[in-house]
C-alpha cells in the first residue's frame, strides 16, 4: 500500500517548518495543505481535537501531532536514509534536551520581542539574545548541533531564522553581531535542499509579523 | 566496566519519581542523592548548568536532564527488560503526545492548587479536573495508558497520582467521582513494586504540601 502523507500546516510556522524539513530529508512525498488559522478546517479539528494546532501530520489516515514528535516519528518510520536522531542513546538524550530547551525558552522569549514594546520588549530582547548565545555556545566549533551531520536540533532551530529579520526590525538589534557563529550555521543549513525548499522568504515572514504585531501593539 | 548510576533528586518531586520508577523497572542499581533545592550542590550545578533542576541522571559521569528524557534514555540503554515505550513508531508517537499533554496541561493547575486559595484555586481545580477527564477518556477501558502493560504515560502520570491525596485535601475535592477509571488505573500503578519503592507515603507528602502553602502565605 502506498504511503499517503498529508501535512496540515501554516506557512510562517517555525514548527511546521520542522516537519517539512524532516519529510524532505527522508525523500517522502507529501501533500501540503495550508490552514487558515482563523477558520480551521474540519480535518484539522478532527485530527488534532486536543490542541487544534498545526502542524498535523496525517500518515495513512492516522494523525501525529506536535512538531518534535512528528520529526521523531518520521525518523523512525523512514529509517533507511538520512538519520535525524543519533544512534547512540546518550547523544539522543542530548539532542532531545536541546530541542526541549528551544521549545521551552526560545519560543516564549521571541514572542516578547515582536508582540510587546517598551520595557517588556527590552527584557524579552535580552532573554532572547542570551538564549541564542547559549545555543551558539552549545554549537561550539561543530558544523551542526549533532556534530558532522545535520540532525534533530538543527531541524528544531532553523525555522526560527526566518523570523530573525522581524525581531531585528521591531527590537532594533542585529543577530549577526550578537551570534555570528550561529548565523554562519544558518547559512550552512540554508544550502541544504530540504531546508531551502521548506523555509519561506524571511521578507514575507516580516510582512506577516508586522501585520500580526498591530493586533498586540496598537500604534 | 560496571555501570555507575547516580540520581540527583528531591524526595517529593513528581518528576524525580519518574526517573526512580524507570530505574527500578529496569532493575538498575543506583545511588540516590537528595538535593536541598535552596542550597543546590556543586555537582547539580555542574551537571545541569542550563536549568539547574532535578532530576539529573548521571551515568558513568555523564548527565541526562529533564525527567521524560531521562526515562527514554533509561529505556534505550537498559533495553533488555520491561520496555517502557512501545516498539511501534505510531504508538510511540501517541505515548509522547500524551506525556507532552500531561506536562503542559496538568502541571500549572496542579501547582496552583497547592500555592493559591479562593477563586484562583477554584479555577485551577476546574482546569485540573478537565485535563484529568481528557486523560481518562484517552485511557478508556485499558488497565494502563500503555494498554496491558505499565509504560511511558503511566510513569509520567504516577508522579501526579502521588500528589492526588494532598491536592484533594488542600482544595477540598475528590477526584474519584470525577474520574473513576483513571483512579482505578492510578491505584493499580501505585501498587507496582517499582512505584512503591520510589514514593514516600502520602502523609509525608501532605505535610510537605502544607509547608509549601505556608511559604506562599496561603
Amino acid at each position: 500500500m502506498a504511503n499517503e502523507v498529508i501535512l496540515l500546516d501554516f506557512w510562517p510556522s517555525m514548527f511546521g517548518m520542522r516537519t517539512r524539513i524532516a519529510l524532505r530529508e527522508k525523500g517522502v512525498e507529501f501533500e501540503y495543505r495550508e490552514e487558515d488559522l482563523r477558520n480551521k478546517s474540519p480535518l484539522l479539528l478532527q485530527m488534532n481535537p486536543i490542541h487544534k494546532k498545526i502542524p498535523v501530520l496525517i500518515h495513512n489516515g492516522k494523525p501525529v501531532n506536535e512538531s518534535v514528535i512528528q520529526v521523531q516519528y518520521i525518523d523512525e518510520v523512514w529509517s533507511h536514509k538520512n538519520p535525524i536522531l543519533p544512534s547512540d542513546p546518550y547523544q539522543r538524550a542530548q539532542a532531545r534536551f536541546w530541542a526541549d530547551f528551544i521549545d521551552k525558552k526560545l519560543y516564549e522569549a521571541q514572542r516578547k520581542v515582536w508582540a510587546t514594546k517598551g520595557e517588556e520588549q527590552e527584557a524579552g530582547k535580552k532573554d532572547f539574545i542570551e538564549i541564542l548565545k547559549t545555543l551558539e555556545s552549545e554549537l561550539g566549533d561543530k558544523p551542526y548541533f549533532g556534530g558532522d551531520d545535520f540532525g534533530y536540533v538543527d531541524i528544531a532551530l532553523i525555522g526560527f531564522y526566518t523570523w530573525f529579520p522581524a525581531y531585528e526590525k521591531f527590537a532594533n538589534f542585529s543577530t549577526e553581531s550578537e551570534v555570528p557563529k550561529l548565523i554562519a550555521w544558518v547559512r550552512k543549513c540554508l544550502q541544504r535542499e530540504s531546508v531551502a525548499k521548506s523555509l519561506p522568504d524571511p521578507e514575507k515572514v516580516t510582512e506577516f509579523v508586522s501585520e500580526l504585531r498591530k493586533k498586540f501593539v496598537p500604534e | 566496566m560496571a555501570d555507575k548510576v547516580i540520581l540527583l533528586d528531591f524526595w517529593p518531586s513528581p518528576f524525580g519519581v519518574r526517573a526512580r520508577i524507570a530505574l527500578r523497572e529496569k532493575g538498575v542499581e543506583f545511588e540516590y542523592r537528595e538535593e536541598n533545592l535552596r542550597d543546590k550542590s556543586p555537582l547539580l550545578l555542574q551537571m545541569n548548568p542550563v536549568h539547574k533542576k532535578i532530576p539529573v541522571l548521571i551515568h558513568n559521569g555523564k548527565p541526562v536532564c529533564e525527567s521524560m528524557n531521562v526515562v527514554q534514555y533509561i529505556d534505550e540503554v537498559w533495553s533488555d527488560k520491561n520496555p517502557i515505550l512501545p516498539s511501534d513508531p505510531y504508538q510511540r508517537a501517541q505515548a509522547r503526545f500524551w506525556v507532552d499533554f500531561v506536562d503542559t496541561k496538568l502541571y500549572e493547575p496542579a501547582d496552583k492548587i497547592w500555592q493559591t486559595k479562593g477563586e484562583e484555586q477554584e479555577t485551577a481545580k476546574k482546569e485540573y479536573i478537565e485535563a484529568l477527564k481528557i486523560l481518562e477518556s484517552e485511557l478508556g477501558d485499558k488497565p494502563y495508558f500503555g494498554g496491558d502493560t505499565f509504560g511511558f504515560v503511566d510513569i509520567a502520570m504516577t508522579g501526579y497520582y502521588s500528589w492526588f491525596e494532598a491536592s484533594e485535601k488542600l482544595a477540598n475535592f475528590s477526584i474519584e467521582p470525577e474520574c473513576p477509571t483513571l483512579m482505578a488505573s492510578a491505584k493499580r500503578c501505585l501498587q507496582r513494586e517499582s512505584v512503591v519503592k520510589s514514593l514516600h507515603d502520602s502523609e509525608k507528602i501532605l505535610a510537605f504540601a502544607y509547608k509549601i502553602r505556608k511559604i506562599y502565605c496561603v
